[in-house]
């Protein structure tokens, strides 16, 4: 508290006369300035999806919705689809999202239900939130050079042996799906871990301890009392991870392969919208550049819809725990 | 208001970050930059970081991005000059007003390498290599690879085929070559800097020669086209190729040569050697080239790239052998000198 | 794993409450510890690893000549990412600049209008919606905005895409920060006579400060390692910074290089991501250091 006083104290100085006009002046300015900032934010926002729809209208209105439903990418014949691209985007987040949202949601419970002593609880905690510090080309480096090579034999024994279930109906070649689901995974993670946590904590001790008085035993407590009432905290955070998994570009560009294939496997090679983005953007012309700012658009929608559900979602149980 | 002391920290080591670069600001360098084919990338940074050594006011900046890429950004006029192994073609030509001036600056050829534990040379029939990029042969003991190379252990493996994820000169060199020794190639996929791979061949897409060559490094059973010198580079295996008179031939210096002296230079530089004549040439060569302006608005521009372009043909041509390339021919040397004067 | 450990103060009568290990309600509750207990240590594995294996290959590879030389050439051995390093410090201190006063002059107006002003509430919708956009977007935002018109890829332009990603990010936790000053502070400064700007100025902020630092040098830290938004309007340099040319970059140098095939780079790479996550875990502890200090 001592901090504010002072500066308390510093005001007081120059503020023990009445109002000055340069006050006044100074009022309006600063407001003025605060004000315009506030409409720059939203006409960074607009201009932004103004450029990058501007550009892809007249694509879109040429191609219609038959650019999301067709699935061959073809320079030299002026055909574009990018089905293959959705699915390889959307298949590769939900993945992600099935493997890190388990490990997140567990993680959280893990931090929050007393399993640990509170300084390693907090050690691990900073653990996990370093995870979201390490940049995703490091992530694209390691997965090349340490994550393919650790499971191309765990990749060819599954094909070898379980070769009749789809997912396994391919050898794994290098890159492809399944490195790059996994280094997704690890990336969103700390995500989920961290929203979760604050909706697990945000549950009323008192709740805890009413399941734990009525003798529940420490998981029955947290599945049946602690995970209910945090679920739709919990929930924000998985559709909030899915959402940056489905945005993510450099760890994918270097892991996925960029092949555009539709395929159940995890183990082929695939494309996702922010590669197609990142790869063929630098060599566009500027029609293809028209068309790659339409998957643009729709990476755009795609993501945002994600995010604004997601926000939503944990603000609506803000409002709720706290009333 | 301690916190003032991080504000100061910060304002004074951004002043510092932009007072730095503000030094350089002071020199009058002519910074020249470039970028497009990653096919001659390693020959061209070589060169261009002599050349900015040896004159110290010019500072030439090459980036390999892939032929498309080069392309895009000579049109959009990002960048002061591009590279290019599929030149350009004439509606690209249309669209640059100041007139564009091609200069072959090197040559190459294009392998094929592979990544086959133990296997140190492979002969590729001329019917097999298009049938792998076509999906037809799937695996690497495939009875057609196996005829070809009596004694060699292949392996039951399938074949993954590396290309290019970037629209590429090598991509359409090599698939130039393939569509004009396989029909069904030309009906199927065509040729272009990118195609429409076929489906259902195994196939890993990466960028620019850079990364095919490192994917084929680190993927069992994979095969891939790149630039011989990468190939060298790296130590990767290449196939002896079979060539228009049936003879298997080796990539290598002796071989491209005999390639290019299939090759007339006409007046607007773009020649193609689909598939050179001659026992000794090995079938998939070809020139590389530079794009530039025919004005430029800044004079002492256009003087630094003639310099350079000087210095690429006489200091530079002895490096290329060494790393990879084939050297221009005297008499191309000759030509693309006088071809220069037209840069202004 | 037993309930005296568990610390959340149950009444325990040694006879009537004892702990039968076989029921199956304990057996499951031991399961899932173990799952949960599994989990959060598979969870940590790629982050020691990551580690190790950067202090492992990286290290091999760094030393001072890195710091001071260009990138090599193919055929060279040696060089080092001196102008990468030099280009990230700048185009994340452009960055700073621009996103800096802009998210904490909007955060200002948010803060103090709340939820009542349609405006604030758009701002902070847009605000949020940013924070999902796919960092590869800004790139082609700012290419078509920045390098398009000025004819060339440019350090500016690097920075522009940059301070779009760092700006929401700081307005939010600048809001947030300033949303907890007290407000009886806040009208103490009134009742003094201070106008609002004079409170914001002399009061609110700098008990806000803490926290706006924080997400500042949280979101630094994270555009430090954006590759993206760079590949397209920064682009690569093999020399030394000049802002208004393409400019090199640790996070597009550790791109470029990892797809290439030759040892030297890949070594240099790693040492490249080495120096990376150093900058990055520094940026963070800075962050949690005087986050820290705000309790």
């Amino acid at each position: 508290m001592a901090m504010e006083q002072q500066s308390i104290w510093d005001a007081t100085d120059t503020l023990s006369r009445p109002v000055s006009k340069r006050d006044i002046f100074f009022d309006k300015v600063f407001r003025w300035v605060t004000h315009a900032f506030t409409l720059g934010t939203i006409f960074v926002l607009f201009y932004i999806v103004f450029k990058i729809g501007g550009k892809a209208l007249p694509v879109i209105s040429e191609f219609g919705l038959e650019f999301i439903t067709s699935t061959t990418w073809d320079v030299n014949a002026g055909k574009f689809g990018i089905l293959p691209e959705i699915w390889g985007t959307l298949y590769s987040s939900i993945l992600a999202l099935i493997l890190g949202g388990s490990f997140g949601i567990a993680i959280a419970i893990f931090l929050t239900q007393d399993f640990l002593h509170y300084r390693i609880q907090i050690v691990l905690k900073n653990i996990i939130e370093l995870l979201a510090a390490i940049p995703s080309v490091v992530y694209g480096l390691w997965g090349i050079f340490v994550l393919i090579p650790l499971i191309r034999p765990l990749a060819d024994y599954l094909h070898n042996h379980f070769g009749w279930i789809p997912f396994f109906s391919t050898s794994l070649s290098g890159p492809g799906m399944f490195p790059a689901a996994l280094v997704l995974s690890i990336m969103i993670l700390p995500t989920v871990a961290a929203i979760s946590q604050d909706a697990l904590l945000a549950v009323p001790l008192k709740t805890k301890e009413a399941a734990y008085g009525m003798g529940t035993t420490r998981w029955e407590a947290i599945l049946r009392v602690m995970l209910p009432t945090a679920s739709g905290g919990i929930f924000g955070s998985l559709v909030l991870g899915f959402g940056r998994a489905l945005g993510e570009t450099m760890a994918l560009a270097m892991l996925v392969g960029n092949s555009n294939d539709i395929s159940l496997s995890v183990f082929s090679p695939a494309d996702t919208l922010a590669t197609l983005l990142a790869l063929n953007f630098p060599e566009a012309g500027e029609y293809e550049a028209s068309v790659l700012m339409y998957a643009a658009c729709v990476l755009l929608l795609i993501t945002l819809l994600v995010n604004i559900a997601g926000a939503t979602i944990i603000t609506r149980c803000d409002c709720r725990s706290m009333k | 208001m301690k916190y003032k002391n991080v504000f100061k920290a910060a304002i004074l080591a951004l002043s510092v970050i932009f007072a730095g670069t503000g030094s350089v600001f002071a020199g009058d360098q002519v910074r020249l930059t470039g970028s497009g084919a990653s096919f001659p990338a390693p020959l061209y940074t070589t060169w261009f970081k002599m050349f900015s050594r040896a004159n110290p006011g010019i500072q030439v900046n090459y980036q390999s991005k892939g032929s498309g890429a080069g392309i895009r950004d000579f049109i959009n006029h990002t960048v002061d000059f591009a590279a290019s192994d599929a030149a350009m073609n004439d509606r690209e030509i249309a669209q640059v007003k100041e007139g564009v001036q091609l200069l072959p600056m090197t040559a190459g050829e294009i392998v094929l390498s592979y990544n086959l534990k133990g296997i140190k040379a492979l002969n590729l029939p001329r019917n097999v290599y298009p049938a792998i990029f076509l999906g037809k042969i799937k695996k690497w003991n495939d009875p057609a690879i196996m005829a070809a190379n009596p004694g060699v252990k292949l392996p039951d493996r399938e074949i993954t085929v590396v290309v290019r994820a970037d629209s590429s000169g090598t991509t359409f060199v090599f698939t130039k070559h393939l569509a004009t020794i396989c029909r069904d190639f030309k009906d199927g996929p065509g040729f272009g800097k990118t195609i429409n791979w076929p489906a259902g061949v195994k196939i890993v897409k990466s960028p620019k020669n850079d990364g095919v060559t490192a994917t084929i490094k680190q993927t069992p059973g994979a095969i891939g086209y790149i630039e011989y010198g990468f190939a060298r580079m790296t130590g990767l295996p290449m196939a002896s190729l079979q060539n228009r008179e049936g003879k298997f031939v080796a990539p290598g210096l002796a071989s491209g040569q005999a390639a290019l002296a299939n090759a007339e230079i006409p007046p607007d530089m773009r020649v193609w050697l689909s598939d050179p004549a001659g026992k000794k040439s090995y079938p998939i060569a070809t020139y590389t080239w530079m794009l530039f302006y025919k004005k430029y608005h800044n004079p002492q521009k256009a003087q630094a790239l003639r310099k350079m372009i000087n210095f690429c043909l006489d200091e530079g041509q002895k490096l290329s052998d060494r790393a990879g390339y084939i050297p221009l021919p005297d008499n191309v040397v000759e030509i693309v000198h006088r071809a220069s004067a037209n840069i202004k | 794993m037993n309930f005296k450990n568990s610390g959340n103060g149950e009444p325990l009568q040694p006879d009537m409450l004892e702990r039968r290990h076989f029921e199956v309600r304990t057996l499951k509750s031991i399961v899932l510890s173990s799952i949960t207990i599994f989990a959060a240590v598979c969870a940590c594995l790629p982050l020691f690893s990551v580690l190790i294996m950067l202090i492992y290959r990286g290290g091999k590879r760094l030393n001072l000549e890195v710091f001071y030389s260009l990138p090599p050439t193919a055929f060279e051995t040696g060089g080092g990412f001196g102008n990468a390093i030099l280009g990230t410090l700048f185009m994340i201190g452009l960055a700073a600049l621009i996103s800096v006063p802009f998210g904490i002059m909007a955060a200002i107006y948010l803060a103090e209008q709340g939820h009542c002003s349609r405006i604030a509430q758009t701002a902070r919708f847009c605000a949020k919606t940013m924070t999902g956009l796919p960092s590869i977007l800004a790139g082609v935002f700012a290419y078509a905005a920045v390098v398009l018109i000025m004819g060339h890829y440019s350090a500016w332009a690097g920075g522009i895409a940059l301070s779009i990603l760092m700006l929401p990010m700081i307005l939010l936790t600048a809001e947030e920060a300033i949303k907890m000053v007290p407000s009886p502070m806040r009208e103490a400064a009134y009742g003094m006579g201070c106008t609002p700007s004079q409170a914001m100025v002399k009061v609110t902020l700098p008990v806000a400060m803490p926290g706006i630092i924080t997400g500042v040098v949280l979101a630094v830290a994270r555009a430090a390692g954006e590759t993206a938004p760079l590949l397209f309007t920064a682009l690569f340099s093999d020399y030394w910074l000049h802002p208004n040319g393409p400019t090199a970059s640790l996070a597009v140098l550790i791109y470029n290089y990892s797809g290439m095939p030759f040892e030297n780079q890949i070594e240099l790479a790693w040492a490249a991501s080495l120096v990376l996550v150093i900058m990055v875990f520094i940026l963070n502890i800075i962050s949690r250091a005087i986050g820290q200090r705000k309790k």
